[in-house]
């Protein structure tokens, strides 16, 4: 049984890298909180909770060796953000990286935007493989010379040296928000981007930091009439007045730059009616939206919440035009999974390129694909058992009850502590990368003959 | 086929599809059941207030400068009082000490998805 991958049964997802310590004991450092290809898919960018920054570079040579191409390796590694106490607010704010966003390449360099709950930063790494030799005024480690001491003069020449890639905070967009933030989002000009936390909305230049505009405001004047909170925003790919942001309550609002200086008054809003007859105390709780990413083409949106993902028509505001089922056995287990927090954990989401395929994580390790047009879903599995370089990894299934056939999974045997919460599609090809607590895993398609 | 036969089918699709959205409201209220039942007291304010409230006031560290120095008025003659379990809190009675405030942690150590 193959999976699905935009080719209907054609596709076979394969093993290719696994990056991170093997052991148990995970520092909590270590948890990996952010997943992001850059617009190419030669960078693949990790933030963790403890403020760090990895970026692994595509091998150049697999790329046109088909079997390879998964092949990712270290290319850059930062410290991107420090804990901090807000003394005045009796406030501590946590290192972790809650969103990495690339910027469109421009030029030589390569910059992204990394976040923690209060603070936005623009990253440029850029590559240096060659050092000017020859200074006159200069030794070569760098002290001053004498002038005096010089009685020739030569020209600097640049030589060839070990490739470094070094990474620079060019920007630090701070002290803007007074929530935590959980969305950044690039403009298509290029030129802004913004900055979500769960009440407000920011619109930025990219090349001011000490002015931002607020473009969303839901902070209701008596904070006990506070009933729901933003969780995730996203602008539109290719329409640069038009962004959306989805709701604790399960509602996306889209909102249209030029209508007004302060979006408050939403252009649509996307929300499924409820049955009446299914509101239960859960309800309101897993119907709130981790996370909203527009398709690469703009034409339609995909929402989380937890146990489903949709696919929004922007031309219909009334329902969703495809639901998908994410782990619907998980009802049964609502009560514990309240208890134990999990019902609060945040899923993201993601399009392959050619917006065929939709993929989330799950429990115990799995993630699910869905091919949207030949209606297959897939549950697989990252684990260290089906870790042999270029394995198909087997399609994995949780039985809900009654007898388990062999290979199943029961629903009480699922490792909750497991869960896979982001995921990244490389924008081009079928390469995706999937993050477990600690561990990176990189699996690609196993290309058929037939094409 | 016919036309007959077409709207049989949907019919079917439409019975199991209320059927299995009847089975789901079940399982999901016989969960809502369980919890009313070991926490009472629970859903008295609708389910949204409560976690939103904690989650806009995640981070927040308090401390009373007026409750520390009442404590340690009172103090002045016995022992310090030991933490209690939860180390993060450190409020009222209690006065805290550097032992007692999270670690901050090391920033120093590179990722071990780059080693």
């Amino acid at each position: 049984m193959a999976g699905a991958g935009g080719g209907g049964n054609d596709v076979q997802w394969c093993f290719s890298q696994v990056k991170g310590a093997i052991d148990d004991d995970v520092a909590e450092a270590d948890i990996i909180s952010t997943v992001e290809f850059n617009h190419s898919g030669e960078l693949l960018a990790t933030g963790d909770k403890g403020g760090r920054v990895v970026i692994f570079q595509q091998e150049l040579e697999s790329k046109n060796q088909p079997q390879c191409r998964g092949e990712y390796n270290v290319y850059s590694t930062f410290q991107s953000h420090e804990p901090e106490f807000d003394y005045l607010k009796s406030l501590e704010i946590e290192e972790k990286i809650n969103k990495i966003r690339w910027l469109p390449q421009k030029n030589a360099a390569q910059f992204l935007l990394s976040t923690n709950d209060k603070t936005i930063k623009l990253w440029k790494i850029s590559e240096r493989d060659k050092r000017p030799e020859g200074y006159n005024l200069k030794e070569e480690d760098g002290r001053y010379r004498d002038p005096t001491t010089v009685t020739t003069l030569r020209v600097p020449v640049f030589h060839p040296m070990d490739l470094m890639v070094e990474a620079s905070p060019r920007r630090v967009f701070a002290n803007a928000h007074t929530y935590h933030i959980n969305s950044i989002s690039v403009n298509s000009d290029c030129e802004t981007y913004l900055s979500a936390d769960d009440l407000r909305i920011n619109l930025w230049n990219l090349e001011i930091t000490d002015r931002s505009f607020n473009i969303v405001d839901i902070k209701p004047a008596n904070m006990e009439e506070l009933t729901e909170v933003i969780t995730a925003a996203e602008f539109h790919p290719n329409q640069c007045n038009t962004f959306v942001y989805s709701s604790s309550k399960g509602t996306i609002r889209l909102c249209d730059m030029r209508a007004s200086a302060l979006c408050d008054q939403h252009s649509k809003l996307f929300e499924e009616p409820e049955d009446p007859s299914n509101r239960s105390f859960f309800s309101e709780i897993i119907s709130s939206i981790s996370d909203v990413k527009f398709s690469h083409s703009g034409r339609y949106m995909m929402t989380r919440d937890y146990l489903t993902v949709k696919i929004w028509d922007l031309n219909m505001e009334s329902r969703p035009v495809e639901t998908y089922q994410v782990h619907e056995y998980l009802r049964s287990k609502l009560c514990s999974l309240y208890e134990n927090d999990c019902i609060f954990d945040k899923f993201e989401c993601c399009w392959n390129g050619n917006d065929s395929v939709v993929m989330t994580g799950s429990y115990n390790n799995f993630f699910r694909m869905f091919d949207r047009g030949y209606r297959q879903d897939v549950t697989l599995e990252a684990s260290r058992e089906s870790s042999k370089p270029r394995s198909v990894l087997k399609p994995r299934k949780v039985c809900t009850g009654g007898k388990r056939k062999k290979d199943e999974i029961s629903v009480d045997s699922l490792d909750f502590n497991k869960k896979i919460l982001h995921t990244a599609w490389h924008p081009q090809d079928n390469i995706i990368a999937v993050a477990t607590t600690n561990n990176l895993y990189i699996f690609q398609d196993r290309l058929t003959s037939i094409q | 086929m016919s036309s007959e036969n077409l709207s049989d089918t949907q019919m079917e699709y439409e019975d199991e599809k209320q059927d299995s959205q009847e089975k789901n409201t079940n399982l999901v209220k016989g969960e809502e059941v369980k919890l009313k039942a070991k926490y009472p007291g629970l859903g008295q304010k609708p389910g949204g207030s409560d976690f939103l409230m904690k989650r806009l006031q995640k981070g927040q560290k308090y401390f009373d400068s007026g409750d520390y120095n009442m404590a340690k008025a009172k103090m002045k003659n016995k022992q310090l009082p030991v933490a209690g379990p939860d180390k993060n809190l450190v409020t009222g009675d209690h006065i805290p000490t550097p032992q007692d405030l999270p670690q901050r942690r090391s920033s120093l150590v590179t990722s071990k998805l780059a080693g």
